[in-house]
């Protein structure tokens, strides 16, 4: 008995000094950022390119088919009541208001989140962020607030393109092959959806964002620095990031209707 | 050396005073249950290259990073020209270690950067050198370790040895004034060595810098150590030039000098009885 309640005090012990050392990582993230903006604007475009140009791929080909994907499951059960018309508003509110974000964002978790990871982890390895702090360059600043910085602006743009491309795959699938009517497409989703759907979108993107990158560099930083930390880590970065995301959507879908 | 004269030198004064440029009192540093140093004294002169040896597992590389404060000792003091590190803040310990430079055990060179871009990193974070100056002074660093025809490849590229010497010239690059070498020696082929360890002496000599070299190899340190300790159960088991070393009386001190199989450090790490063990009864 006095084992188990030792085992439930150290992990309760445990997961305090974690939670407030990743609250005291964020803020030092946050510290930073703005400096790193100012003074290395490069270093972030570096990373905006390595965590979004490279991304961009995955996002497009996943955007048009889930798209087209919705464009089908709309015109299936729409067709029933006559209401074919309303696939555009249908995919379009979907889309921006909540499989743009979350989808791009558990993508983006899955390709550039374990890429963060997996890179940072292994600099630690390699002792390359101790030689950085033996340089009297400080990782944090040099390492992590770039490539944390890179995923949150990374991710609307990703979530833009994303939504876009969905609309794409929605109207290929609904007009050119269902022969809903282009008109009645556009025009039922220019009426239905307005700029607060826009507004939802675009906070969740960026909070997933934060999120998303968040839980890569933490990670990464503190992986254990061998082959099979490394490769915990980036495992946990996903399954973290997948989880917050999803989380997260619930409580501002929740906020916000 | 040219970037002497535009490198601006910031931090907390180290000093000319006194002849020990690192003092360390009473050192004790543990790793869980496992003590690494107990009581540690040790004193390193300016001026001199001295060696820390001893056999593997003794916290070599551990003190090192408790010098540069990448650790921090459970008790002692460590000082650096007259300088408690203990109490120098994050802005004071950066300035310090602007005037180290640390030759890593792998190297730890950046893999997203090629070897000139490596060698230029500390110029380039620290100064505000015309690119055509950065350029000239890594050059001048790179052609000292017989790299200068590598500067575009990429650390992936290298081989280990190679590595070494890139992080060799990396880590010379701000002309420090303290030079930390973690096995400077491993895995470079015997034309590399001598030319290597030409270079930590003469270095050492014509910059008038305080070089530290933590090696296994007594035989490439001997030729270039001024005073060498030899550390062994957490404490300094034996100190002097590598003459006075060789002369030793001390049993340790000889089988680790003469590299002996027997003596007071057992080749093997604690074990059932080997026949035992193969028969398979010390699992019964």
């Amino acid at each position: 008995m006095k084992a188990l309640i030792r085992d439930i005090y150290n992990t309760a012990h445990e997961f305090v000094r974690t939670f407030g050392a990743f609250q005291l990582f964020f803020l030092r993230l946050l510290r930073y950022s703005p400096r790193v903006l100012m003074r290395r604007p490069r270093l972030v475009v570096k990373q905006v390119y390595n965590a979004g140009a490279l991304s961009l791929v995955i996002i497009m080909v996943c955007g048009f088919f889930v798209g087209g994907v919705l464009g089908l499951q709309a015109y299936a059960n729409l067709a029933r009541f006559n209401a074919e018309d309303s696939v555009g508003t249908v995919v379009a509110l979907a889309l921006i208001k909540e499989l743009g974000p979350v989808i791009t964002a558990l993508l983006f978790a899955g390709r550039a989140g374990t890429a963060l990871s997996s890179e940072i982890g292994l600099m630690k390895a390699t002792d390359q962020l101790s030689a950085m702090e033996m340089m009297a360059v400080n990782p944090v600043r040099r390492v992590l607030v770039p490539r944390f910085l890179g995923g949150v602006i990374a991710m609307p743009f990703l979530v833009a393109i994303f939504t876009c491309i969905g609309l794409f795959g929605a109207h290929v699938v609904a007009i050119d092959l269902l022969s809903v009517d282009v008109g009645a497409f556009w025009q039922q989703m220019q009426l239905s959806v307005d700029i607060d759907d826009i507004h939802e979108g675009v906070i969740k993107s960026f909070v997933f964002g934060v999120v998303a990158s968040l839980f890569a560099v933490w990670e990464g930083y503190n992986a254990v620095p061998t082959a099979e930390g490394v490769g915990r880590a980036t495992t946990r970065t996903v399954v973290i990031s997948a989880i917050a995301v999803l989380i997260l959507d619930f409580m501002i879908t929740a906020v916000m209707l | 050396m040219l970037c002497f004269a535009v490198l601006k030198r910031g931090g907390p004064d180290l000093g000319s005073a006194s002849d020990n440029l690192i003092e360390i009192r009473d050192l004790m540093y543990s790793r869980g249950s496992r003590v690494i140093f107990k009581d540690l004294n040790l004193t390193i002169k300016r001026g001199e290259v001295t060696a820390l040896m001893g056999p593997s597992g003794t916290g070599k590389t551990t003190l090192l990073r408790l010098i540069t404060r990448q650790l921090v000792p459970q008790h002692g003091t460590i000082h650096i020209g007259g300088v408690d590190i203990s109490t120098l803040n994050q802005t004071g310990l950066y300035e310090l270690r602007k005037r180290f430079g640390m030759l890593f055990q792998n190297g730890a060179l950046l893999t997203d950067l090629n070897v000139f871009e490596n060698v230029a990193f500390p110029l380039r974070e620290h100064t505000n050198l015309s690119n055509r100056l950065i350029r000239h002074v890594v050059l001048t660093k790179l052609h000292a370790v017989g790299l200068r025809g590598a500067a575009d490849m990429h650390p992936a590229e290298l081989s280990g040895g190679m590595a070494r010497r890139v992080a060799l010239a990396r880590a010379m690059v701000m002309d420090p004034e303290i030079l930390i070498y973690d096995e400077p020696f491993v895995g470079l082929d015997p034309i590399s060595m001598g030319v290597i360890v030409r270079l930590v002496r003469r270095m050492n000599d014509a910059l008038g810098i305080t070089s530290i070299v933590v090696s296994h190899d007594v035989a490439e340190v001997s030729t270039v150590a001024d005073c060498s300790y030899l550390i062994s159960d957490g404490k300094v088991a034996a100190s002097g030039s590598p003459d006075e070393l060789h002369a030793a009386n001390s049993e340790l001190v000889r089988q680790f000098m003469h590299g002996m199989a027997d003596g007071p450090v057992a080749f093997h790490f604690e074990a059932p009885n080997y026949a035992e063990q193969l028969l398979g009864r010390d699992t019964e």
